[in-house]
């Protein structure tokens, strides 16, 4: 197995544990930070695109650095709004999703 | 050119400016940026010509590997639209109480917010690089998502933390797209991705872009995030969310079916799209029929009417693209994007008047608000006007295009979906009309809003009726630079 | 110079209408002087064209829209027939409206409105162009409901939203037949038929029923005529508006428009459809007039009398045969002017007396006498008696029927003569035969009141008189018919 297979191999599993996580987890956290698996998971994939051909394309390099960014900023503004939502209802969940809890 | 760097420029050194400026200087700038930037539309709108389309390459760089913004008709106008819109919604903002009523951090809060929208939507009018795009498209998601819970209540910060859980899907799905794309042909540039040689994982990049942009345009059935958001927001912020950002996403869509892949287009994912408008027509409508509080049928009255955008895409793309409807089809949608965005923003704008004044939004409030506050009233109902598609407005010349190039394309059934859902727009603003209109029980509210206040809304409504009147002018910007797959085939 | 008269016609409307908007409610001088000053200014410009016109000239004003959407005003004899009615009209209102009104609320908001449904039937018709004429159509519909629902109580509302459940929907089908043909045929000028051929025979047929339901529904052809009697309650020079000025007109003047000029009276009658347009006119003018013989309110009555009547100017468009055409374009002028009479007394017979009931009326004729002189004189030209208004028309279209091998239809006038005669004749009776009640009132001391009704009623008498005349409506008709129809 090459280098770049196990590249997009290992983002196919970021993105297929963090798509698990986003339908299974009603606590907000936990959703974050299964977006934030599936995004990492698209980056390391997007980082074996890059190797194509044996040359080093810079590119998705700059492209992951950017996307990363993006990401955190994201995720700073959602786990934000989650600490205001609970501290608003007591329960870091969404009110039609808070069932039996 | 220059103006062109000044429209994305001017936002953001005025969204770092508000964060650290004190409040009354804030206040002093907006005004002017405003007018700046209007100045700035203005000189973009007068340099464009149909020759050569306004280009700028950042830094020199040509594409694969620099980014490419470009000022075509359909960004020109969008930009002219997001101007007036923004101009009217910060005069609301900065006459109102209501972002400092809701605590220094929201009034803190809304002006690095509102620039920084603005600035993200010139941004994804004018990129022509798909991952340029995500970006504008995240730094647009996440000035909504805080412009939603700009009011702190338990409800709006629900309602913005479900938007930002839809956003952060699409945005993924997007994502996960364009790294197919680059994957596959090594750049993302829409101009260089249009002569590619067509590949296999193509199909299934551009669904995945599609799926993520349908969500953030609210598209039904992901639809169920955008009541409630543009509902809790602030009306100067509802006006800008649902007048502008469902835009941006739809543009996008565009960019993608029409400009980048257009021999993807397939006629079963084409009339799928315009399936999913109609449901969203038809739901849409019914919903806010069954409203009781105006913000929400104004909201789900969003989610119909975007609903009749997605008709473009059985009508100009696939097999239609080369046929004569096509231009009318893609120019009609065009002037329904431009003349909803002006409507809705007026008719939030009125609302968020008439709360001020009656402390709700619940529709037998509104009670005889028609006497006490004509301008406003009629701004309304000029807005409905153009809603519902009747003449002259530019809702009825969108209209009309459609439906004449829907017979002429022998899908009738997209306009019979136009002409439905107009008699179903008209039912569902007929109550809150009628609910103004009627005589007052108790005398009217002390304090009013000025004139000045109550021509804001108007000026909005009324630029929704002049694009119809004169349609001829934004026909012609429209016609600029308009994509092959959407040229007049005949 | 000439081609800015059309939008010069326009702008004495839309001027006033504007500014009154804007008006407060105590500066009476100047809205009543605006709007006095427009409808003055609109008829003289129409007099100073009338006899261009009539020698043949033509002015035209092209706005360009959007491709496809043409905005074109043309004033040709058929145009100034129309708007030469609604603007005298308007101007009787007018003054009318404003003794009306005296110092009652909301008057800027009424007058702005007012002026507004007249810029929109000026549009309609000197509408040149299909797109055009929808318009103005569309703009009529919207400008008359906050008319409607002037009031502003419950029962305006109801009957306001009655009119628009109406309107809109049709309007809607409208716009589809507008938009099905001109997706076959570009877009549809008044001068010069489209070529329909494109388009198959069943389609064709069914674009012409959306047409006649889209225009039928302001023309108050049953059944879609509901709306046009729980329109009374607004206030009477509403009425005055929607009976013989602006709405149903323009729903009659639609009917003219598409079948000569969208469709043409050939392709009319080789489609087949001419005859069921007839019958269903027919059945209007006599369902009118069995519902208006049930009615016991005077305005109720009325409007049914409004809903039959105005049939008769479809039944002479669907005959289509010369005498017939003539007919029916000359009793768009007659039923305007004798209808209008009649709304204006019975709107003085309620101010003035209080007096809504057809009960109420007993005695009334003696102590009103200008009154009730106007209202029997449009009463009885209603019924057609000769030499006035109503017969002119009607023997024309007896002859048109005949003319058309229709003769059955002259059994429908025959009927609607006499259904005419029983609704309005006990009213005539109860004025003129019958004593007072004891503690009845009624004067007529407002004179701006009973001048227009008197003028109208003057001019209805004279359209009857002078029917000869090449420039009484008759006259006017006939050379619309020979110059555009019978080419």
């Amino acid at each position: 197995m090459s280098g770049v297979t196990l590249y997009a191999l290992t983002g196919a599993a970021l993105v297929g544990t963090g798509f698990f996580g986003l339908i299974a987890a009603r606590h907000l956290l936990r959703r974050v930070l299964a977006f934030n698996l599936i995004g990492s998971g698209l980056f390391v994939y997007l980082g074996a695109a890059g190797a194509r051909g044996g040359e080093a394309d810079p590119v998705p390099q700059a492209l992951i650095i950017t996307g990363i960014v993006v990401a955190l900023s994201a995720s700073a503004l959602a786990v934000g709004l989650i600490v205001a939502l609970a501290r608003a209802r007591g329960r870091a969940m969404l009110p039609e999703e808070d069932v039996g809890g | 050119m220059t103006a062109l760097v000044a429209l994305l420029a001017l936002p953001l050194a005025g969204a770092l400016a508000a964060v650290v400026l004190p409040h009354g200087a804030v206040r002093g700038m907006v005004p002017a940026l405003s007018v700046a930037m209007l100045a700035a539309t203005a000189v973009l709108v007068a340099g464009l010509s149909a020759q050569a389309p306004t280009r700028l390459k950042l830094g020199q760089w040509p594409p694969p590997v620099g980014i490419v913004l470009e000022v075509d008709g359909l960004a020109a106008a969008l930009i002219a639209m997001t101007a007036l819109v923004m101009t009217a919604a910060a005069l609301a903002a900065l006459r109102s109480e209501q972002p400092a009523a809701a605590g220094a951090r929201a009034a803190f809060g809304f002006w690095p917010l509102m620039l920084l929208l603005w600035a993200a939507l010139n941004a994804v009018f004018v990129s022509r690089d798909l991952f340029n795009l995500y970006v504008g498209l995240e730094l647009l998601s996440l000035a909504s998502v805080g412009l939603v819970a700009i009011g702190g209540k338990p409800e709006a910060l629900a309602a913005a933390m479900r938007y930002m859980l839809f956003a952060l899907v699409g945005s993924l799905l997007y994502l996960a797209g364009v790294v197919l794309v680059y994957a596959a042909h090594g750049t993302l540039d829409i101009g260089l991705l249009a002569d590619r040689t067509p590949a296999k994982p193509d199909a299934l990049a551009l669904a995945l872009m599609t799926a993520g942009l349908m969500a953030k345009t609210a598209l039904f059935p992901f639809h169920v995030w955008l009541p409630p958001a543009h509902g809790s927001a602030p009306a100067p912020a509802s006006a800008m969310l649902s007048a502008l950002v469902p835009k941006a996403s739809f543009v996008i869509l565009l960019r993608l079916w029409f400009e980048a892949m257009p021999d993807r287009a397939q006629d079963g994912a084409l009339v799928l799209l315009a399936v999913l408008g109609t449901a969203a027509v038809i739901w849409g409508s019914l919903r806010a029929l069954l409203q009781t509080r105006l913000k929400l049928v104004v909201a789900y009255s969003t989610v119909a009417q975007i609903g009749y955008l997605f008709l473009v895409f059985p009508l100009a793309g696939g097999g239609s693209a080369e046929m004569p409807w096509s231009a009318g089809a893609w120019t009609g949608v065009l002037f329904l994007a431009l003349a909803h965005g002006l409507a809705k923003a007026a008719m939030f704008l009125a609302v968020g008047q008439w709360m001020a004044v009656t402390g709700s939004d619940r529709l037998d409030a509104m009670r005889g608000l028609a006497t006490a506050m004509p301008m406003t009233s009629f701004a309304f109902a000029l807005a409905a006007v153009t809603l519902v598609g009747l003449p002259p407005s530019g809702g009825f010349t969108g209209k009309y295009l459609l439906m004449t190039s829907a017979f002429a394309a022998g899908q009738w059934m997209w306009a019979l979906v136009l002409a439905g859902g107009g008699l179903l727009a008209a039912a569902y603003l007929y109550r809150p009309l009628a609910i103004l209109f009627a005589r007052a029980d108790a005398p009217g509210p002390a304090t009013l809003p000025t004139r000045g206040m109550q021509a804001i809304p108007l000026c909005l409504a009324g630029a929704a009726i002049a694009l119809g009147i004169a349609s001829e002018t934004p026909f012609e910007l429209l016609s600029i630079g308009r994509p092959a797959a959407a040229e007049d085939g005949s | 110079m000439t081609a800015l008269l059309p939008l010069l016609l326009l702008l004495t409307s839309l001027v006033p209408a504007a500014i009154s908007f804007f008006l407060a409610q105590d500066s009476y001088g100047l809205r009543n002087a605006l709007n006095l000053g427009g409808a003055l200014l609109k008829a003289g410009l129409i007099v100073a064209m009338l006899f261009a016109v009539a020698g043949g000239a033509v002015y035209e004003t092209t706005i360009p829209l959007a491709p496809g959407l043409v905005l074109l005003l043309k004033i040709d004899a058929l145009a100034l027939l129309f708007v030469s009615l609604s603007a005298a009209l308007w101007l009787l209102t007018t003054i009318y409206a404003i003794a009306y009104f005296g110092t009652k609320p909301q008057q800027s908001r009424f007058f702005g409105f007012f002026s507004l449904c007249v810029f929109a039937t000026t549009g309609i018709a000197l509408s040149g162009s299909l797109i055009s004429f929808f318009i103005f159509f569309e703009l009529l519909t919207l400008s008359t409901w906050p008319l409607v629902s002037h009031k502003q109580d419950a029962a305006s509302l109801r009957a306001a939203r009655s009119y628009l459940l109406y309107a809109l929907p049709c309007s809607t089908l409208l716009l589809v037949a507008i938009v099905w043909l001109e997706s076959a045929t570009g877009p549809v000028l008044f001068d010069e038929t489209p070529d329909l051929d494109a388009l198959d025979r069943s389609s064709q047929q069914a674009i012409f029923a959306l047409f006649i339901v889209g225009v039928g529904m302001k023309a108050a052809i049953v059944p879609l005529h509901g709306w046009l009697p729980s329109a009374m309650a607004a206030p009477a020079p509403v009425s005055a508006l929607l009976h013989a000025v602006a709405v149903v007109k323009a729903g009659a003047f639609g009917v003219v428009r598409v079948v000569y000029d969208v469709f043409g009276v050939a392709r009319v009658t080789d489609l087949g459809v001419g005859m069921p347009l007839a019958v269903l006119a027919s059945a209007t003018i006599l369902w009118g007039s069995i519902r208006a013989l049930q009615q016991t309110e005077i305005k109720k009555r009325l409007a049914y009398s409004t809903v039959s009547q105005v049939s008769c100017i479809v039944l002479g468009a669907a005959l289509a045969s010369p005498y017939a055409v003539i007919g029916g374009l000359a009793h768009l002028v007659h039923q305007g002017l004798m209808k209008i009479t009649l709304f204006f007394c019975a709107g003085i017979y309620d101010e003035r007396a209080g007096v809504r009931d057809i009960a109420g009326l007993d005695g009334l004729g003696w102590r009103m006498p200008w009154t009730s002189a106007c209202f029997s004189l449009g009463a009885l030209g209603m019924i057609g008696l000769p030499p006035l208004a109503g017969f002119v028309t009607k023997i024309y279209l007896g002859i048109g029927a005949l003319q058309a091998e229709a003769a059955w239809v002259l059994a429908v006038l025959g009927a609607s003569t006499l259904l005419n005669a029983a609704y309005f004749l006990p009213l005539l009776a109860r004025l003129w035969f019958r004593e007072a009640a004891p503690d009845a009132r009624g004067d007529e001391r407002v004179p701006a009141l009973v001048v227009p009704a008197v003028v109208a009623a003057l001019a209805a008498l004279g359209a009857g008189l002078l029917a000869a005349s090449p420039l009484s409506p008759l006259g006017w008709a006939t050379l619309i018919t020979e110059r555009e129809y019978l080419r």
